[in-house]
């Protein structure tokens, strides 16, 4: 075996790169060759007919743009509020938690060790109409008497948020940790004021961890359904409502499989745009 | 013979194995086979249900009746609770059927008021019943005997009913007795959810509409549709659900919603308060059919259908799920041990009641561009 290895040194990094590819060939590029197949299908259930059929695409485009437009904007409020809320918490906990760190990480990670669809579910409860919540709202002004949380943008994008903060706050938490004390104290020494300091040393350090958090965040938003269904109304509907319906109420796999494209291709090129904003060099790391 | 096998051995071997394999199917599918396992009595029973749709000893966790089953005929059952909603579950099973393979399931349960039902009819993916095995076929009740999907009760056996209608909550609002008062009343207004169900919804709307929604035509679904959609466009109509309107309803964060008799007869016995009538214009009643996906086996499924359709046995699962059962005698067995659900209208409706529900028209169900509408109007 060593000799082999010895032999075929120059094969060595395609061995190991194998699993990986064969994973990805397996579980990403096939099915979504077969998507790619599929959505260009006529016809009706059970009996498709590939028909280069690219209608499909054109349907998909123009009968469901307000619920693509509603996915990018949804998955980018929750992006920047998750990303808001995120970093002074975990700006606390890496600077300023000492040792109770992994207690308050784990205050973070616990909720979601319950189901997804639970989680979206309790939110049912707290933004009730009798709840806890909408009543203070109520009491200080913020909600009219008669006004609600629930069955409004307020709640999804809240959902959504609540449901992606994890992702977002754990890359940007491992990026501020990583960050050598001693640049700051030189900074001081250079006289930084603390805001500063924080701008030119900290935030820069951490931009990785905001990019890495905002796609983690951004791209599973722009496809979800459960919280635009269970929290939102008809009006909220996302996308990805519209491609669960496609495809099990109407059992229209082609048009489903075309809108799935259309999402990746809009999610794609915000992701682009992103790049171009933020350095492309940030999103490889 | 050499006893390495060449790739195109393998190949051959492979294609020939395939065909042995689908070979039983297609002579069931001519009627012959006679020599095919499938005509034999099976020591094991594979049922894919509902959650919470069969009678379940709390303390033990184990299920009489079934148990009930396996010791008189000694045919062991794998119950599987996978059935959470019709789409998904037929969405699971469609990829082998459609190819001709077995699903590896003897009994499914799915609703006559979606239209996946039928579909799995039309294409030939159920098995013919064997009623010589299910003398007590007799007792299924009159109302069940010819349903639109399958009029001679072919592939299908009615498992439970239930009736849709709307509920309220007391705390919230008076007694709301017409769709028109929950798509009108402005105190109501946001606090009204329905169906995503088409059937359920938009048939308790034609009745409203004096439509009626065993014969649906073009215009009066057209009427249906402008009247929810109108609703929605309001405000009137908070959501679309299936059975999570059941928490909000109680909570009291929504007051009147279209909703499922079986699911508020549950929620009563937390919530005395809940009220749920059929509308002045009529409900809907809907229908969970056992069929024999192909592959299943007919003697070891119609076996498990006669013992079902014993009223003895079937009055333990009447008692313990709330819904209506389709076994005539049910009710006379569980008067003598159970008057209070006997007696309950929801459960064992009378005569009258019966009269004031009609089943959704079959073929609008599986019409493509009503569906299409319906789920515009919900959002989706």
């Amino acid at each position: 075996m060593g000799s082999f290895f010895h032999r075929h040194r120059g094969l060595t990094p395609y061995l190991l790169l194998a699993p990986g590819l064969a994973w990805l060939t397996l579980f990403f590029l096939l099915p979504l060759a077969f998507l790619g197949y599929q959505s260009l299908q006529s016809g009706s259930f059970p009996n498709y007919t590939f028909t280069w059929e690219f209608s499909n695409y054109a349907k998909a485009f123009t009968d469901f743009r307000p619920q693509l437009m509603r996915s990018i904007t949804y998955a980018g409020m929750a992006t920047v509020l998750a990303l808001l809320l995120a970093y002074p918490l975990v700006y606390w906990i890496a600077f300023r938690a000492g040792r109770w760190k992994n207690l308050f990480l784990l205050f973070i990670v616990a909720p979601f060790f319950v189901t997804y669809l639970i989680r979206t579910l309790a939110w049912l409860n707290i933004l009730a109409d009798e709840g806890p919540v909408v009543g203070v709202l109520r009491d200080v002004g913020v909600l009219a008497d008669d006004g609600r949380l629930l069955a409004t943008p307020v709640a999804v994008v809240a959902g959504i948020t609540y449901n992606f903060f994890a992702l977002m706050a754990l890359p940007i938490y491992v990026s501020l940790e990583q960050i050598d004390h001693r640049l700051l104290e030189a900074a001081k020494d250079l006289y930084a004021s603390p805001a500063q300091a924080f701008l030119r040393v900290t935030l820069p350090l951490s931009a990785p961890g905001i990019v890495a958090g905002t796609l983690l965040t951004f791209i599973p938003a722009a496809g979800d359904f459960i919280n635009a269904q269970l929290l939102g109304t008809p009006q909220q509907y996302m996308l990805g409502n519209v491609i669960q319906s496609r495809f099990l109420e109407l059992i229209d796999y082609p048009t489903a499989a075309a809108l799935s494209f259309v999402l990746m291709a809009t999610i794609l090129t915000a992701l682009l745009l992103y790049a171009r904003i933020v350095g492309s060099e940030k999103l490889t790391g | 013979m050499n006893p390495r096998m060449t790739r195109d051995q393998l190949l051959r071997r492979g294609a020939a194995g395939l065909t042995v394999l689908s070979l039983p199917t297609l002579l069931a599918a001519c009627g012959g086979g006679d020599e095919a396992t499938d005509d034999e009595l099976r020591d094991v029973l594979n049922f894919a249900n509902w959650p919470l749709y069969i009678d379940i000893d709390e303390e033990t966790k184990e299920r009489p009746t079934l148990n009930k089953f396996t010791q008189e005929t000694g045919i062991t059952v794998n119950y599987f609770e996978e059935i959470n909603d019709n789409a998904t579950y037929f969405a699971r099973i469609q990829g082998p059927l459609s190819q001709g393979r077995s699903i590896d399931r003897d009994i499914i349960v799915l609703s006559d008021n979606e239209r996946f039902l039928s579909l799995i009819i039309e294409n030939g993916w159920a098995e013919k019943l064997d009623k010589s095995l299910i003398p007590n076929i007799d007792n299924l009740i009159p109302a069940q005997q010819s349903p639109p999907f399958d009029p001679d009760r072919e592939y299908t056996l009615a498992y439970q009913s239930g009736t849709t209608g709307i509920a309220w909550n007391p705390n919230q609002t008076g007694p709301v007795r017409s769709i028109s008062q929950l798509l009108d009343d402005p105190n109501l207004k946001g606090k009204v959810t329905m169906l995503t169900n088409m059937a359920d919804t938009m048939g308790l709307v034609l009745l409203d509409n004096d439509d009626d929604p065993t014969a649906v035509t073009d215009e009066s679904f057209q009427r249906g549709i402008d009247r929810v959609q109108a609703a929605v466009d309001s405000g009137q109509i908070r959501r679309f659900t299936g059975n999570d309107y059941a928490e909000p309803l109680s909570r009291g964060t929504i007051a009147a919603c279209v909703g499922w008799s079986g699911d508020i007869v549950q929620l009563q016995l937390d919530n005395p308060d809940l009220e749920f009538a059929l509308p002045e214009a009529g409900g809907m009643i809907w229908t969970d059919n056992m069929l024999i996906p192909k592959g299943g086996s007919v003697p070891t499924a119609c076996t498990f259908m006669n013992f079902y359709y014993d009223p003895v046995n079937q009055a333990p699962i009447a008692a313990y799920i709330n819904f209506i059962p389709p076994v005539a005698g049910t009710k006379e067995v569980l008067i003598a041990d159970d008057p209070e659900i006997a007696n309950n209208q929801l459960i064992f409706p009378d005569e009258e009641t019966l009269e004031q529900v009609s089943q959704f028209d079959s073929a609008a169900l599986s019409n493509e561009d009503y569906i299409e509408r319906w789920q515009s109007v919900i959002g989706a």
